[in-house]
Protein backbone atom coordinates (compact mmCIF):
# COMPACT_ATOMS: atom_id res chain seq x y z
CA UNK A 1 0.00 0.00 0.00
CA UNK A 2 1.22 3.25 -1.15
CA UNK A 3 1.19 6.26 1.42
CA UNK A 4 2.27 9.98 0.88
CA UNK A 5 4.23 10.40 4.77
CA UNK A 6 7.25 12.57 3.73
CA UNK A 7 9.19 14.24 0.53
CA UNK A 8 12.32 12.20 1.27
CA UNK A 9 10.60 9.14 0.15
CA UNK A 10 9.90 10.35 -3.25
CA UNK A 11 12.56 10.04 -5.78
CA UNK A 12 13.21 12.25 -8.74
CA UNK A 13 11.85 9.92 -10.77
CA UNK A 14 9.02 9.67 -8.72
CA UNK A 15 8.48 13.16 -8.77
CA UNK A 16 8.81 13.80 -12.28
CA UNK A 17 6.38 11.17 -13.13
CA UNK A 18 3.81 12.65 -10.37
CA UNK A 19 4.15 15.80 -11.89
CA UNK A 20 3.76 14.35 -15.51
CA UNK A 21 0.71 12.98 -14.15
CA UNK A 22 -0.56 16.50 -12.59
CA UNK A 23 0.33 18.01 -15.81
CA UNK A 24 -2.57 15.67 -17.25
CA UNK A 25 -4.73 16.41 -15.16
CA UNK A 26 -4.42 20.03 -15.12
CA UNK A 27 -5.41 19.71 -18.80
CA UNK A 28 -9.12 18.07 -17.48
CA UNK A 29 -9.34 20.76 -14.75
CA UNK A 30 -8.87 23.85 -17.01
CA UNK A 31 -11.37 21.88 -19.57
CA UNK A 32 -13.79 21.33 -16.81
CA UNK A 33 -14.36 17.67 -17.26
CA UNK A 34 -14.60 15.52 -14.64
CA UNK A 35 -13.07 11.99 -14.24
CA UNK A 36 -14.12 8.53 -13.53
CA UNK A 37 -10.85 7.11 -11.90
CA UNK A 38 -12.45 7.63 -8.30
CA UNK A 39 -15.76 7.18 -9.04
CA UNK A 40 -17.82 4.89 -6.12
CA UNK A 41 -14.92 5.61 -3.87
CA UNK A 42 -14.44 7.78 -0.72
CA UNK A 43 -11.84 10.35 0.70
CA UNK A 44 -11.67 10.38 4.72
CA UNK A 45 -10.48 14.35 5.01
CA UNK A 46 -9.37 14.01 8.85
CA UNK A 47 -8.14 17.52 9.74
CA UNK A 48 -7.19 17.20 13.33
CA UNK A 49 -5.63 21.31 12.55
CA UNK A 50 -7.54 24.22 11.10
CA UNK A 51 -6.76 24.44 7.23
CA UNK A 52 -8.49 26.17 4.13
CA UNK A 53 -6.30 25.34 1.17
CA UNK A 54 -5.27 22.21 1.61
CA UNK A 55 -8.24 20.86 2.58
CA UNK A 56 -10.69 22.35 -0.04
CA UNK A 57 -8.14 21.60 -2.28
CA UNK A 58 -7.83 17.75 -1.46
CA UNK A 59 -11.90 17.73 -1.54
CA UNK A 60 -11.91 19.51 -4.93
CA UNK A 61 -9.34 17.08 -6.41
CA UNK A 62 -11.63 14.00 -4.97
CA UNK A 63 -14.81 15.45 -6.65
CA UNK A 64 -12.96 16.32 -9.88
CA UNK A 65 -12.14 12.39 -9.87
CA UNK A 66 -15.97 11.90 -9.30
CA UNK A 67 -14.90 10.45 -5.91
CA UNK A 68 -17.33 11.73 -2.90
CA UNK A 69 -15.43 12.77 0.50
CA UNK A 70 -16.58 12.44 4.42
CA UNK A 71 -13.90 13.57 7.53
CA UNK A 72 -14.40 16.68 9.78
CA UNK A 73 -12.48 20.39 10.04
CA UNK A 74 -11.58 20.42 13.05
CA UNK A 75 -11.03 17.91 15.88
CA UNK A 76 -13.88 19.69 18.75
CA UNK A 77 -16.42 17.79 16.42
CA UNK A 78 -14.98 14.29 17.01
CA UNK A 79 -14.05 11.72 19.72
CA UNK A 80 -11.08 13.47 19.67
CA UNK A 81 -12.88 15.44 22.15
CA UNK A 82 -13.94 12.53 24.02
CA UNK A 83 -9.95 11.91 24.31
CA UNK A 84 -9.73 9.30 21.65
CA UNK A 85 -6.51 8.93 20.11
CA UNK A 86 -5.82 9.72 17.14
CA UNK A 87 -4.47 5.78 15.79
CA UNK A 88 -7.80 4.93 16.92
CA UNK A 89 -9.80 7.53 15.08
CA UNK A 90 -7.63 6.83 11.63
CA UNK A 91 -7.74 2.87 12.32
CA UNK A 92 -11.95 3.35 12.60
CA UNK A 93 -12.39 5.90 10.07
CA UNK A 94 -9.98 3.95 7.73
CA UNK A 95 -12.97 1.39 7.75
CA UNK A 96 -15.20 3.92 6.32
CA UNK A 97 -13.21 5.37 3.13
CA UNK A 98 -11.31 4.39 0.39
CA UNK A 99 -8.28 6.85 1.35
CA UNK A 100 -7.45 9.16 4.53
CA UNK A 101 -5.88 13.02 3.76
CA UNK A 102 -4.83 14.49 7.63
CA UNK A 103 -3.21 16.53 8.72
CA UNK A 104 -2.65 16.71 12.56
CA UNK A 105 -0.30 19.71 14.84
CA UNK A 106 1.65 16.33 15.66
CA UNK A 107 5.35 15.63 14.34
CA UNK A 108 4.67 12.29 13.04
CA UNK A 109 1.45 11.57 13.21
CA UNK A 110 1.02 10.43 9.73
CA UNK A 111 3.65 7.70 9.53
CA UNK A 112 2.09 6.45 12.94
CA UNK A 113 -1.52 6.76 10.63
CA UNK A 114 -0.03 4.60 8.00
CA UNK A 115 0.99 2.18 10.50
CA UNK A 116 -2.91 1.48 11.96
CA UNK A 117 -4.69 2.62 8.66
CA UNK A 118 -6.41 -0.04 6.23
CA UNK A 119 -6.18 2.83 3.46
CA UNK A 120 -3.56 4.94 2.19
CA UNK A 121 -2.67 7.90 4.48
CA UNK A 122 -1.91 11.27 2.69
CA UNK A 123 0.15 13.98 4.92
CA UNK A 124 -1.29 17.08 4.48
CA UNK A 125 0.97 18.28 7.22
CA UNK A 126 2.14 17.10 10.72
CA UNK A 127 3.37 19.65 12.92
CA UNK A 128 6.19 21.30 11.87
CA UNK A 129 7.20 17.78 10.12
CA UNK A 130 6.34 17.45 6.76
CA UNK A 131 3.89 18.78 3.96
CA UNK A 132 4.70 16.89 1.20
CA UNK A 133 1.65 18.10 -1.12
CA UNK A 134 2.54 21.02 -0.75
CA UNK A 135 6.37 20.64 -2.08
CA UNK A 136 4.98 18.85 -4.51
CA UNK A 137 2.27 21.08 -6.17
CA UNK A 138 5.27 23.74 -5.31
CA UNK A 139 7.29 21.67 -7.80
CA UNK A 140 4.46 21.82 -10.41
CA UNK A 141 4.35 25.76 -10.00
CA UNK A 142 7.83 25.76 -10.51
CA UNK A 143 8.28 23.48 -13.85
CA UNK A 144 4.59 24.57 -15.19
CA UNK A 145 6.19 28.72 -14.91
CA UNK A 146 9.80 28.08 -15.36
CA UNK A 147 9.35 24.87 -17.79
CA UNK A 148 12.13 23.33 -15.74
CA UNK A 149 12.86 21.92 -12.41
CA UNK A 150 17.15 21.61 -13.27
CA UNK A 151 19.47 24.93 -13.16
CA UNK A 152 17.45 27.05 -10.90
CA UNK A 153 18.32 29.86 -8.52
CA UNK A 154 16.00 29.67 -6.05
CA UNK A 155 15.53 32.64 -3.28
CA UNK A 156 13.73 31.47 0.26
CA UNK A 157 12.60 34.68 2.38
CA UNK A 158 11.33 35.09 5.68
CA UNK A 159 10.55 32.14 8.34
CA UNK A 160 12.88 29.61 7.44
CA UNK A 161 13.62 28.46 10.90
CA UNK A 162 10.02 27.03 11.46
CA UNK A 163 8.32 27.24 8.11
CA UNK A 164 8.05 23.22 7.00
CA UNK A 165 7.28 24.08 3.07
CA UNK A 166 10.54 25.77 2.47
CA UNK A 167 12.38 22.93 4.63
CA UNK A 168 10.31 20.01 2.12
CA UNK A 169 11.30 22.05 -0.79
CA UNK A 170 14.89 22.13 0.48
CA UNK A 171 14.85 18.41 0.50
CA UNK A 172 12.85 17.53 -3.09
CA UNK A 173 15.47 19.94 -4.56
CA UNK A 174 18.45 17.35 -3.38
CA UNK A 175 17.23 15.17 -6.60
CA UNK A 176 17.84 17.72 -9.28
CA UNK A 177 20.89 19.38 -10.72
CA UNK A 178 22.59 23.15 -10.62
CA UNK A 179 20.48 24.28 -8.03
CA UNK A 180 21.38 27.74 -6.25
CA UNK A 181 19.82 28.54 -2.96
CA UNK A 182 19.64 32.51 -1.13
CA UNK A 183 18.35 31.76 2.02
CA UNK A 184 17.33 35.19 3.21
CA UNK A 185 15.82 35.76 6.81
CA UNK A 186 16.86 37.62 10.05
CA UNK A 187 19.39 35.55 12.69
CA UNK A 188 16.40 34.73 14.73
CA UNK A 189 14.45 32.56 12.10
CA UNK A 190 17.77 31.47 10.04
CA UNK A 191 17.77 28.04 8.20
CA UNK A 192 18.71 25.08 10.37
CA UNK A 193 21.99 23.83 9.21
CA UNK A 194 20.28 20.46 8.44
CA UNK A 195 18.77 22.04 5.08
CA UNK A 196 21.66 23.88 4.18
CA UNK A 197 22.31 21.20 0.84
CA UNK A 198 24.29 21.75 -1.69
CA UNK A 199 25.11 25.48 -3.01
CA UNK A 200 23.99 28.17 -0.97
CA UNK A 201 24.21 31.78 0.64
CA UNK A 202 22.85 33.57 3.32
CA UNK A 203 21.61 36.73 4.13
CA UNK A 204 19.27 39.02 5.95
CA UNK A 205 18.92 41.42 3.14
CA UNK A 206 15.96 41.68 0.63
CA UNK A 207 18.22 40.97 -2.28
CA UNK A 208 16.25 39.42 -5.11
CA UNK A 209 17.92 40.61 -8.11
CA UNK A 210 19.61 37.37 -9.28
CA UNK A 211 16.70 35.15 -8.52
CA UNK A 212 14.43 32.36 -10.68
CA UNK A 213 12.47 31.82 -7.98
CA UNK A 214 11.46 33.68 -5.07
CA UNK A 215 9.59 31.62 -2.46
CA UNK A 216 7.88 34.17 0.66
CA UNK A 217 6.67 32.49 3.63
CA UNK A 218 4.79 34.63 6.79
CA UNK A 219 6.23 34.89 9.77
CA UNK A 220 4.32 33.02 12.41
CA UNK A 221 2.60 34.51 15.02
CA UNK A 222 1.99 31.03 16.80
CA UNK A 223 5.25 30.33 16.68
CA UNK A 224 7.14 32.74 18.85
CA UNK A 225 7.04 32.55 22.50
CA UNK A 226 8.05 36.15 23.07
CA UNK A 227 5.42 38.20 21.21
CA UNK A 228 7.43 41.27 21.36
CA UNK A 229 10.62 39.30 19.06
CA UNK A 230 7.19 38.57 17.04
CA UNK A 231 6.32 42.26 16.41
CA UNK A 232 9.86 43.21 15.89
CA UNK A 233 10.08 40.72 13.12
CA UNK A 234 6.41 40.38 11.64
CA UNK A 235 7.38 43.36 8.34
CA UNK A 236 10.74 42.33 8.11
CA UNK A 237 10.45 41.29 4.41
CA UNK A 238 8.04 42.78 2.22
CA UNK A 239 7.55 42.87 -1.37
CA UNK A 240 5.87 46.02 -3.05
CA UNK A 241 6.07 46.92 -6.73
CA UNK A 242 9.28 48.78 -6.29
CA UNK A 243 10.84 45.40 -5.31
CA UNK A 244 10.04 43.89 -8.15
CA UNK A 245 11.39 46.45 -10.41
CA UNK A 246 14.54 45.10 -8.97
CA UNK A 247 13.05 41.39 -9.59
CA UNK A 248 14.43 39.66 -13.57
CA UNK A 249 12.03 39.75 -15.92
CA UNK A 250 11.01 36.09 -15.90
CA UNK A 251 11.34 35.30 -12.26
CA UNK A 252 8.39 34.38 -10.76
CA UNK A 253 7.45 34.49 -6.68
CA UNK A 254 5.29 32.02 -4.57
CA UNK A 255 3.66 31.92 -1.35
CA UNK A 256 2.18 28.74 -0.08
CA UNK A 257 -0.34 30.85 1.68
CA UNK A 258 -1.92 33.11 3.88
CA UNK A 259 -0.14 36.41 3.59
CA UNK A 260 -0.37 38.36 5.88
CA UNK A 261 2.29 41.83 5.02
CA UNK A 262 4.80 40.28 3.19
CA UNK A 263 3.59 40.96 -0.03
CA UNK A 264 2.08 44.28 -1.18
CA UNK A 265 -1.44 43.63 -2.86
CA UNK A 266 -0.38 45.63 -6.09
CA UNK A 267 1.56 43.03 -6.69
CA UNK A 268 -1.03 40.69 -7.33
CA UNK A 269 -1.88 42.14 -11.40
CA UNK A 270 2.35 41.72 -11.84
CA UNK A 271 2.59 38.35 -14.17
CA UNK A 272 5.26 37.09 -11.93
CA UNK A 273 3.09 37.14 -9.15
CA UNK A 274 1.68 33.31 -9.25
CA UNK A 275 0.68 32.43 -6.05
CA UNK A 276 -2.91 32.28 -6.46
CA UNK A 277 -1.73 29.97 -9.98
CA UNK A 278 0.48 27.89 -7.17
CA UNK A 279 -3.10 27.69 -4.87
CA UNK A 280 -5.21 26.39 -8.37
CA UNK A 281 -2.20 24.17 -9.19
CA UNK A 282 -2.44 21.94 -5.46
CA UNK A 283 -5.63 20.72 -7.11
CA UNK A 284 -4.32 18.75 -10.01
CA UNK A 285 -1.74 18.18 -8.15
CA UNK A 286 -3.27 16.66 -5.69
CA UNK A 287 -5.48 14.49 -8.29
CA UNK A 288 -2.28 12.95 -9.48
CA UNK A 289 -1.63 11.80 -5.49
CA UNK A 290 -4.66 10.56 -4.85
CA UNK A 291 -4.67 8.47 -8.56
CA UNK A 292 -1.28 7.52 -7.45
CA UNK A 293 -2.21 6.18 -4.10
CA UNK A 294 -5.80 4.88 -4.34
CA UNK A 295 -6.73 5.36 -8.06
CA UNK A 296 -5.09 1.86 -9.41
CA UNK A 297 -1.45 3.67 -9.72
CA UNK A 298 0.32 6.06 -11.49
CA UNK B 1 48.71 -3.52 39.49
CA UNK B 2 44.82 -3.25 40.61
CA UNK B 3 43.64 -6.55 41.88
CA UNK B 4 39.74 -7.33 41.52
CA UNK B 5 38.33 -10.84 42.55
CA UNK B 6 37.02 -13.04 39.29
CA UNK B 7 33.35 -13.43 38.58
CA UNK B 8 31.81 -16.87 38.48
CA UNK B 9 28.95 -16.06 36.87
CA UNK B 10 27.88 -13.16 34.95
CA UNK B 11 29.20 -10.08 32.62
CA UNK B 12 32.42 -8.06 32.28
CA UNK B 13 32.27 -5.12 30.41
CA UNK B 14 35.58 -3.93 29.48
CA UNK B 15 37.20 -0.98 27.44
CA UNK B 16 34.25 1.08 28.46
CA UNK B 17 34.91 4.73 27.40
CA UNK B 18 37.09 6.38 30.27
CA UNK B 19 34.22 8.27 33.01
CA UNK B 20 31.23 6.09 31.37
CA UNK B 21 31.01 3.36 33.25
CA UNK B 22 28.12 4.65 35.86
CA UNK B 23 26.07 5.49 32.49
CA UNK B 24 26.79 2.04 31.40
CA UNK B 25 25.40 0.71 34.67
CA UNK B 26 22.42 2.82 34.47
CA UNK B 27 21.39 1.45 31.03
CA UNK B 28 21.87 -2.27 32.58
CA UNK B 29 19.69 -1.29 35.62
CA UNK B 30 22.46 -1.65 38.52
CA UNK B 31 23.53 -1.25 41.04
CA UNK B 32 21.37 -3.65 42.22
CA UNK B 33 21.76 -6.33 44.62
CA UNK B 34 24.18 -8.17 42.41
CA UNK B 35 28.29 -7.85 42.84
CA UNK B 36 29.20 -5.16 41.03
CA UNK B 37 32.91 -3.89 40.56
CA UNK B 38 33.17 -0.52 39.06
CA UNK B 39 36.63 0.49 37.53
CA UNK B 40 36.64 4.26 36.43
CA UNK B 41 39.92 5.61 34.81
CA UNK B 42 41.96 2.30 34.39
CA UNK B 43 45.02 2.32 32.14
CA UNK B 44 44.69 0.68 29.10
CA UNK B 45 47.07 0.09 26.48
CA UNK B 46 44.90 0.50 23.13
CA UNK B 47 42.68 3.27 24.68
CA UNK B 48 45.03 5.54 27.42
CA UNK B 49 42.26 5.25 30.19
CA UNK B 50 39.39 3.30 29.93
CA UNK B 51 36.44 1.72 32.56
CA UNK B 52 35.61 -1.83 33.52
CA UNK B 53 32.12 -3.08 35.23
CA UNK B 54 32.30 -6.72 36.20
CA UNK B 55 28.79 -7.87 37.74
CA UNK B 56 28.18 -11.13 39.14
CA UNK B 57 24.63 -13.00 37.57
CA UNK B 58 23.78 -10.31 35.34
CA UNK B 59 23.51 -10.99 31.46
CA UNK B 60 22.80 -8.34 29.21
CA UNK B 61 20.30 -8.44 26.36
CA UNK B 62 20.81 -7.42 22.61
CA UNK B 63 18.48 -4.17 23.16
CA UNK B 64 20.80 -3.24 26.25
CA UNK B 65 23.81 -3.45 24.29
CA UNK B 66 23.07 -1.74 21.46
CA UNK B 67 22.69 1.20 24.05
CA UNK B 68 25.79 0.75 25.79
CA UNK B 69 26.88 0.91 22.24
CA UNK B 70 26.22 4.82 21.87
CA UNK B 71 28.07 5.41 24.61
CA UNK B 72 30.63 3.03 24.35
CA UNK B 73 31.28 2.48 21.61
CA UNK B 74 34.45 0.11 21.85
CA UNK B 75 33.28 -1.80 24.61
CA UNK B 76 33.79 -5.66 24.52
CA UNK B 77 31.16 -7.52 26.33
CA UNK B 78 32.60 -11.12 28.05
CA UNK B 79 29.66 -13.34 29.54
CA UNK B 80 31.38 -15.51 32.09
CA UNK B 81 30.01 -18.87 33.15
CA UNK B 82 31.70 -20.83 36.08
CA UNK B 83 34.51 -19.29 36.03
CA UNK B 84 35.35 -19.09 32.40
CA UNK B 85 34.70 -16.54 29.59
CA UNK B 86 31.79 -18.88 28.04
CA UNK B 87 30.90 -16.14 25.10
CA UNK B 88 32.21 -13.06 23.50
CA UNK B 89 30.93 -9.98 22.52
CA UNK B 90 31.77 -6.77 21.36
CA UNK B 91 29.29 -4.19 21.34
CA UNK B 92 28.15 -2.67 17.78
CA UNK B 93 26.90 0.73 16.39
CA UNK B 94 22.87 -0.87 15.52
CA UNK B 95 21.04 1.34 12.47
CA UNK B 96 18.39 2.03 14.17
CA UNK B 97 17.24 1.92 18.14
CA UNK B 98 13.55 1.05 18.66
CA UNK B 99 10.96 0.92 21.93
CA UNK B 100 13.89 2.04 24.74
CA UNK B 101 14.74 5.88 24.15
CA UNK B 102 12.39 8.68 24.53
CA UNK B 103 11.80 11.39 21.97
CA UNK B 104 13.07 14.96 23.33
CA UNK B 105 10.49 16.64 21.08
CA UNK B 106 7.51 17.65 23.56
CA UNK B 107 5.16 17.68 20.52
CA UNK B 108 6.38 14.23 18.66
CA UNK B 109 3.12 11.68 18.79
CA UNK B 110 5.37 9.16 20.31
CA UNK B 111 5.17 11.54 23.44
CA UNK B 112 1.51 12.01 23.06
CA UNK B 113 -0.42 9.78 25.55
CA UNK B 114 -2.06 6.23 24.64
CA UNK B 115 -0.91 6.98 20.87
CA UNK B 116 0.14 3.56 20.36
CA UNK B 117 4.11 4.39 18.51
CA UNK B 118 6.63 2.59 19.64
CA UNK B 119 10.03 4.85 19.21
CA UNK B 120 11.95 4.58 16.68
CA UNK B 121 15.43 6.29 16.01
CA UNK B 122 17.72 6.01 13.10
CA UNK B 123 21.09 6.09 14.24
CA UNK B 124 24.04 8.16 12.00
CA UNK B 125 27.12 8.43 12.72
CA UNK B 126 30.25 10.81 12.95
CA UNK B 127 29.14 12.62 14.97
CA UNK B 128 26.75 10.04 16.64
CA UNK B 129 23.13 11.46 16.19
CA UNK B 130 20.17 10.17 16.46
CA UNK B 131 16.91 10.47 14.10
CA UNK B 132 13.44 10.23 15.43
CA UNK B 133 11.78 7.81 12.82
CA UNK B 134 8.64 10.11 13.75
CA UNK B 135 9.22 13.44 14.48
CA UNK B 136 12.68 13.67 12.49
CA UNK B 137 13.91 15.65 15.14
CA UNK B 138 17.60 15.15 15.07
CA UNK B 139 19.55 14.35 18.76
CA UNK B 140 23.37 13.85 19.58
CA UNK B 141 23.39 10.91 20.69
CA UNK B 142 24.07 10.45 24.59
CA UNK B 143 21.28 13.37 24.86
CA UNK B 144 18.10 10.84 24.64
CA UNK B 145 20.40 8.58 26.89
CA UNK B 146 19.95 11.09 29.54
CA UNK B 147 17.06 11.54 29.45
Amino acid sequence: MKHVISIEDFSRKDLDSLLAEADKMLSFVKKGKQLDIMKGKIMGALFFEASTRTRLSFESAMHRLSGSVIGFAEPASTSLAKSETIADTVKTISQYCDVIAMRSPFPGAAKLASEVSRVPIINGGDGSREHPTQTMLDMFTIKKEKGRLDDLHIALVGDLKYGRTVHSLCKAFQNYKKIRFTFISPKELAIPNEYKIGEYRETNKLELEDADVVYMTRIQKERFPDQTEYEKLKNIYRITPETMKTMKKDAIIMHPLPRVGEIDWHCDSDPRAVYFKQAFYGVPTRMAIIKMVAGGGN
Amino acid sequence: MMMVKHIENGTVIDHINAGKALEVLKIIGGPNSSITVIAINVLSTKHGRKDILKMEDVYIDKKKLDLISLIAPNATVDVIKNGKVAEKRQVKLPKEVSGVLKCLNPKCITNKPREPAVTKFIVKQNPLRLICAYCNKEFEGESLLKA
